[in-house]
C-alpha cells in the first residue's frame, strides 16, 4: 500500500510537472526575470498546488494523523535560522543560473541529455559536499 | 485567461494532488530534495516509499517526452548551478516542492521565508545575467 500510494503520488507530481512545462528552465527563468518579458506561469502552477494541498496538511496538522489514522508530525513552522535563510540564498543562486530546481532536474534526466546528468550529479555532490562542511547530515 | 496559463495552472492542481496524496496516505511531505538526498544515501524509508516516489516522478517524463528543451547554460555553469542547488537545498531543509508547495500550504511561515529568500535571490540573479552591465 505505502508503495503504490507513493507512486501514485508521484505520478501526479511528475505528470504536473511536465504538463506545466516547469521542466523547461526557459520557463522558469521567464518567470523570475521580471525586468524582461515577464511569464506569470510558475505562479499559476505553484498557486494551484498549494490550493489543493494546502486541505490535506489542514487535516493532517489538526489530526496529528493522515488519513489511514498513522501518527504523522508535520515539520516546526515557526523556526527561523541562519541555515534556512542562506541555504535558501545559496539554492536561489543556483536556480537562477539555470532555471532548473531538484524535481524537474529529474525529469530533465529522462531526455538523456549531458547538461541533465551534470546538473543532476552537481545536486548529489552539493548534498555530500554540504554533509561534509556541516559534519552532519541535514534534516528531510 | 490563456491556454498556456491554463496548462500552468492545471499542472499545479497535479502537482498539488500529489503532495495530498502522498502527505494523506503515507504521512510524508512531497520535499523532492530531501526524498532524494535520503534516496542516495541509500535510504529508501518503508516499503521502499522514496524509491517508489522518485519512480512515479519520473514516468510521465519518459512515457510522454519532455517537450523542448533550452538550456540556459553552458556544463560549467550548470555544474556550479547544480552544486549550488544541492547544497543550498540541504542546508536549508527544502526546495520549491518542499518549502514552495508544502510548506506554504501548510501555512508555515518558516517555508514561506525560504521561498521569498530563493525566488529573490534567484530573480537577482536573472536580472545580472540577463539585464547587468557586465
Amino acid at each position: 500500500m505505502a508503495f503504490f500510494s507513493a507512486l501514485i503520488a508521484g505520478l501526479l507530481f511528475g505528470a504536473g510537472l511536465l504538463l506545466s512545462r516547469m521542466c523547461d528552465p526557459q520557463r522558469v527563468l521567464g518567470f523570475l526575470d521580471v525586468a524582461g518579458h515577464w511569464n506569470p506561469a510558475l505562479a499559476f502552477t505553484m498557486g494551484g498546488a498549494i490550493a489543493v494541498a494546502a486541505p490535506a496538511f489542514y487535516f493532517v496538522r489538526k489530526r496529528h494523523a493522515d488519513l489511514l489514522g498513522v501518527a504523522t508530525e508535520l515539520p516546526d513552522r515557526f523556526k527561523i535560522t541562519r541555515a534556512l535563510i542562506g541555504g535558501s540564498a545559496l539554492f536561489g543562486i543556483g536556480w537562477g543560473l539555470s532555471g532548473i530546481c531538484p524535481g524537474p532536474s529529474l525529469l530533465l534526466l529522462t531526455g538523456g541529455s549531458i547538461q541533465s546528468v551534470v546538473f543532476a550529479v552537481g545536486i548529489v555532490l552539493g548534498f555530500f559536499g554540504q554533509e561534509w562542511l556541516s559534519g552532519k547530515r541535514a534534516s528531510a | 485567461m490563456t491556454t498556456d496559463l491554463w496548462r500552468a495552472l492545471l499542472g499545479g492542481l497535479l502537482i498539488g494532488g500529489g503532495a495530498a496524496t502522498l502527505l494523506l496516505l503515507n504521512g510524508k511531505i512531497a520535499g523532492i530534495s530531501g526524498i532524494l538526498d535520503n534516496a542516495v544515501h541509500g535510504e529508501f524509508g518503508p516499503k521502499l516509499w522514496r524509491l517508489a516516489f522518485l519512480i512515479g516522478l519520473v514516468v510521465p517524463a519518459a512515457l510522454f517526452g519532455l517537450g523542448p528543451i533550452v538550456f540556459a547554460q553552458g556544463l560549467p555553469v550548470l555544474a556550479v548551478a547544480g552544486l549550488l542547488v544541492g547544497a543550498g537545498t540541504r542546508l536549508g531543509s527544502g526546495c520549491t516542492s518542499g518549502h514552495g508547495v508544502c510548506g506554504i500550504a501548510n501555512l508555515s511561515v518558516r517555508s514561506l521565508l525560504a521561498t521569498l529568500v530563493f525566488i529573490s535571490t534567484a530573480a537577482l540573479v536573472v536580472f545580472l545575467v540577463r539585464h547587468g552591465a557586465a
